[in-house]
């Protein structure tokens, strides 16, 4: 399948991506392409430039600043999936990358296409709502910070405005917090019908879902549930139950509304309990 | 019409130069302006792994990128693997263990075996199934695939241990 006409501009830095975008205010941004490309086949969209920022190398790879460890947006999965540092500091994001479709998927896929994609069935915009994770973008005026609590805004839609890029997230170090991701896949395509990840940081617990609804969210009710209670099984099997009301999540030909509904509880308690090692 | 790109690749070992049109998808390019059908198109979706070759030692979707995203790339197919006398041990694996039927599959798969096998030269029966979560195969079924991938691991393992022995 042929997509529609395109005209191809390479970015070499940041700078040089936002003056294309401005030059080209029709534009997308091409990542990975491994959500653009297959839209693009099927004539979904039909951009009339593709600006490729897969080969800035300022945008590539996972360095610690600190108490924060900083991921470029054009960071593939299978270079999450193998950081040394994301395995020492973060397993959360290999963990939950290692079910992310195939390692083909992997090798060309990035957390940055993913994140500024918002499929309401992406898996890693429920790590990072869990993490607490800020998003650096980048534009014409400028660079700001928003954090993942305000970043997805709907489906298919986030807080990036027209000529801005995702450039980082950076993810806090939580010495010493548990984490894990659970996820039941579509069965045909991988993607999360619900995936839940979690982060017990000492007493909090944080805790978000993504496949539910629109976009991923914060499992409040659970995280208020578990506020400063010890993590038993007990205390895990109580506090998942009825976390989201059905009315207004997802419903497909794979999952109703009443049966993600009910994946909610369990997904969220089969990360509880991973991260609670019990 | 777009503007044409110039790309460099370098194909199984031999380096090649052309205009391309933007849209040109990688797999069009391999098969039809290089001639090599060796890789196939099965969905044409990115679900099939049909089209997998390898990009800069990294197995991919070949449907699913734009040749000019190939641009200075070092992409093998299934032609640059090995040759009817002297078979890339996955290949061989797949003619002992019957890991074919139709063989409209199996490119992709041997490709997609021989990156699992460059990152883990010893894998468990789990990972060669995860690995090849993104490989369909419509007619075999996949135990014997999986066979063949396990011959040629062991095969590869028994030429280090030659090697190292000379
Ligand atoms: C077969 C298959 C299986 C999959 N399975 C899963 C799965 O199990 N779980 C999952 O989460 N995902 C899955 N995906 C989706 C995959 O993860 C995509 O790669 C990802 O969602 C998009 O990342 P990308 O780098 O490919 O982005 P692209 O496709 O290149 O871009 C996506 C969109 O984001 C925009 N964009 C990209 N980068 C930026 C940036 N830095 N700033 C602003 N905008 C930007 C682009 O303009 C475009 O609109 C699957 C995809 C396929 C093909
Ligand atoms: S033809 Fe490329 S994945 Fe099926
Ligand atoms: S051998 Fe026929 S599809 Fe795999």
């Amino acid at each position: 399948m042929y997509t529609a006409e395109f005209a191809y501009k390479k970015a070499t830095s940041v700078a040089e991506a936002i003056q294309l975008l401005q030059q080209h205010p029709e534009a997308k941004l091409l990542a990975g392409g491994h959500s653009l490309i297959p839209a693009m086949k099927l004539r979904l969209a039909a951009p009339p430039a593709l600006i490729d920022i897969s080969k800035v190398a300022e945008l590539r790879g996972v360095r610690r600043e600190g108490d924060t460890l900083v991921v470029g947006a054009m960071t593939t999965y299978r270079e999450l999936e193998t950081s040394d540092l994301l395995k020492a500091h973060c397993p959360l994001i290999p963990q939950a990358v290692y079910h992310i479709g195939d390692p083909m998927v992997r090798a060309k896929g990035t957390i940055g296409g993913s994140l500024a994609h918002a499929d309401p069935a992406a898996d890693l915009p429920a790590s990072m709502l869990a993490l607490g994770a800020k998003m650096k973008i980048q534009g014409p005026s400028g660079a700001r910070v928003v954090e993942a609590d305000q970043f997805f805004t709907g489906m298919f839609s986030t807080a990036l405005q027209e000529g801005e890029i995702l450039t980082e997230i950076h993810l806090p170090i939580r010495p010493g917090a548990r984490m894990a991701y659970a996820k039941f896949p579509h069965p045909a395509s991988r993607s999360a019908v619900v995936g839940v990840a979690v982060v017990v940081d000492g007493t909090e617990v944080r805790a978000a879902v993504t496949g539910a609804g629109e976009h991923a969210m914060r499992l409040t009710k659970l995280e208020q549930a578990l506020a400063g209670k010890p993590l038993t099984t007990e205390n895990i099997s109580a506090a998942c139950q009825g976390l989201l009301a059905p009315d207004h999540l997802n419903h497909d030909l794979v999952a109703s509304r009443e049966y993600r509904a009910h994946l909610v509880d369990v997904m969220a308690k089969r990360a509880l309990m991973q991260a609670a090692g019990l | 019409m777009a503007d044409k790109v110039h790309i460099t690749v370098v194909v199984n070992g031999v380096e090649h130069h052309h205009e391309v049109e933007p849209r040109l998808l990688l797999v069009h390019y391999l098969r039809e302006t290089l001639g090599l059908t060796g890789t196939h198109v099965g969905c044409d979706t990115s679900q099939c792994g049909a089209c997998t070759v390898h990009l800069d030692g990294q197995a991919v979707k070949s449907c699913t990128m734009f040749a000019v995203q190939a641009d200075g790339c070092s992409i093998t197919t299934i032609e640059g693997l090995g040759s009817p006398g002297s078979l890339h041990p996955v290949q061989e694996g797949f003619w002992e263990m019957h890991g074919l039927q139709c063989g409209f599959c199996t490119p992709g798969m041997i490709m997609a075996a021989v990156d699992l096998l460059n990152k883990n030269p010893n894998p468990s029966e789990a990972e060669i199934r995860h690995a090849l979560e993104g490989n369909y195969c419509r007619c075999t079924g996949y135990h014997n695939i999986v066979r063949a991938v396990q011959y040629a691991a062991d095969k590869m393992a028994g030429k280090v241990a030659m090697a190292a022995d000379d």
